[in-house]
């Protein structure tokens, strides 16, 4: 079904049965929030695992994804549906831009040509200009109603919304590596000067994934403004493009569920953990660290090997 | 329109200072399989580069089928249907060898930005991907991913995807660099094999592969033309046999 193997089917199954079983037993707006950044990386895995581009930029779209979809809610009163499209449309516009700059180098050029372009939208985001709030972000973000008629007030109506968002996102981002275009996008991985010289144009390649992941980045933005009803300096800082590689990363890069296994338990620190106050970000660091030297393949990487899957 | 295929004049590439390639003039004549031969540092990959313009020559003009190619990029040379291979085995390593080939087939055909849709699209070009792979020797290794194939294999697989795209002229880097004597041989079979029809310009180090196949070599020494010819003239010019043998070298 849909190009998955058969562990990936089961593990769709499982998956889709746990996050419609877990708002009954966990907090919503955990859970909510875990999916928004879920999606985050699963567009930073698309550049990260599946075309090998690392970039330090992508809360540049989350954050602006936020400031538009919040504003597209509060100030112009539109659904909360089409805030989050605007959000993502946002994203990907950005997206094309900074693309086009940053394909042009590779490797740490790539990943510091993103950092600095994400340093403007941060500089944009700082000043108070009454568009994102400068140092208060932008507050109170209602919900909504769904177009137009269910309000998305009460937590489970928006988690609905956030689910069916999320697998949407989920299955496109599976159907985007298992297209004709994903074949090429793996070839480049594997082997760019063969893939040119049997005549594609691999810039644009790494054009196209760089604005999906923008796009899903902007959605997940939105999304995430919408669930906690703020937008603020951090979401379009670089600590928040450093959470997402670490959340790919802890997941396991390149595999389907580790943008949503390396989500869960990176935001989970950070709800769970938060009692240790700023050693929060010192216990992110050793598992960064623990991470990149023991595991490299990452959570759902490393499970997938020891069952010979593909997960 | 001329007999050659591919013409360079006056390639020359510096890399800060240091001449590696120097007013090479090249005509590759159509239908023939052109060697470049040369001792180590002779500047035979740099000049594969610049033709396929992976690299940008410093001097000089290039012309494929007549037309001026000097400004274009690489992967517009490939599309033209002048297609390279590496030195070091150039293959998808985590895709299998009918994935590596179709990968080839699908470029020639159109339709690769299509991220919305299912693999399966690529399925109609498994008959003809199968069918080279038999060409090549492989049909057995279809479903194997390409890291798992013997270096020869790995090569052989290669040339097939290098096959889908029906070049008109293909550049061989050292086709056989590294390789046993029995997978030389049948690298050299495969080559004699494809040649119909084509054209090929090979680097090539092993000098029996050289004398065997090729109608015409060019020797290059220090990023000169050193000399040009078949290959009974060019084993017997001196300077040939000094340069690229070293002075006391007997059996050529």
């Amino acid at each position: 079904m849909l190009g998955f193997t058969r562990a990936q089917s089961a593990g769709f199954v499982l998956m889709v049965a746990i996050l419609l079983a877990a708002p009954f037993v966990a907090y919503p707006i955990f859970l909510m929030q875990v999916m928004c950044y879920a999606l985050f990386a699963m567009g930073a895995n698309l550049l990260m695992g599946y075309i090998g581009l690392l970039s330090l930029g992508q809360a540049a779209f989350f954050g602006m994804g936020g400031y538009v979809g919040g504003y597209a809610v509060q100030s112009l009163h539109l659904t909360p549906e089409l805030g989050v499209v605007l959000g993502g449309l946002t994203g990907a516009a950005i997206g094309v831009v900074f693309g086009w700059l940053a394909i042009r180098r590779q490797t740490i050029y790539f990943a510091m040509i993103t950092l600095a372009l994400a340093q403007f939208v941060n500089f944009f985001a700082v000043q108070d200009t009454g568009f994102t709030g400068g140092e208060n972000g932008m507050q109170n973000i209602p919900r909504g109603k769904l177009f137009g008629m269910v309000a998305l007030g009460p937590d489970l109506h928006l988690y609905a919304f956030t689910l069916v968002i999320f697998l949407a996102g989920f299955l496109f981002a599976h159907r985007v590596i298992h297209s004709p275009f994903g074949q090429v996008v793996k070839a480049i991985r594997e082997n760019e000067s063969r893939a040119i010289s049997l005549g594609y144009k691999v810039d644009q390649y790494k054009w196209i994934i760089f604005i999906i992941a923008a796009f899903l980045a902007g959605i997940a933005g939105a999304l995430n403004a919408l669930v906690t009803k703020i937008v603020t300096l951090t979401d379009v800082g670089n600590v928040t493009s450093a959470i997402v590689v670490l959340m790919v990363l802890v997941g396991g890069i390149g595999t389907v569920f580790g943008p949503l296994i390396g989500a869960a338990i990176v935001i989970a620190m950070q709800y769970y953990l938060a009692s240790f106050s700023d050693w929060v970000t010192v216990i992110q660091g050793v598992i960064f660290i623990a991470c990149v030297l023991l595991f490299r393949r990452g959570v759902v990487g490393e499970f997938a090997a020891k069952l010979k899957l593909s997960l | 329109m001329s007999d050659y295929v591919l013409e360079a004049q006056g390639l020359s590439k510096g890399f800060r200072g240091f001449m590696a390639v120097q007013g090479v003039d090249l005509n590759v004549e159509n239908g023939s399989i052109h060697a470049l031969i040369g001792p180590n540092g002779a500047g035979k990959t740099t000049c594969f580069n610049l033709l396929t313009k992976f690299l940008q020559p410093s001097a000089g003009r290039i012309a494929f089928e007549g037309q001026d190619i000097t400004q274009l990029s690489p992967a517009g040379v490939a599309r033209r249907g002048m297609v390279r291979s590496f030195q070091i085995s150039a293959v998808f390593g985590h895709m299998t060898a009918l994935e590596n080939v179709r990968i080839a087939l699908a470029r020639a055909r159109g339709g690769n930005f299509d991220f919305w849709r299912g693999e399966r699209v690529l399925i109609r070009f498994n008959d003809r991907a199968l069918a080279l792979l038999d060409d090549v020797g492989l049909s057995d290794s279809a479903g194997v991913p390409a890291v798992a194939l013997s270096y020869g294999r790995k090569r052989a697989l290669e040339i097939a995807t290098t096959l889908a795209l029906e070049p008109r002229l293909m550049l061989l880097d050292e086709p056989t660099a590294g390789m046993t004597e029995a997978d030389v041989g049948r690298i050299v079979a495969l080559i004699r094999k494809i040649r119909a029809g084509r054209t090929i310009l090979m680097v090539e180090h092993n000098l029996s592969v050289v004398s065997g196949l090729s109608d015409r070599i060019t020797v290059l020494a220090r990023g000169r033309v050193l000399a040009e010819g078949d290959y009974a003239s060019v084993s017997a010019n001196e300077a040939v046999v000094t340069a690229y043998l070293g002075t006391d070298h007997q059996d050529v």
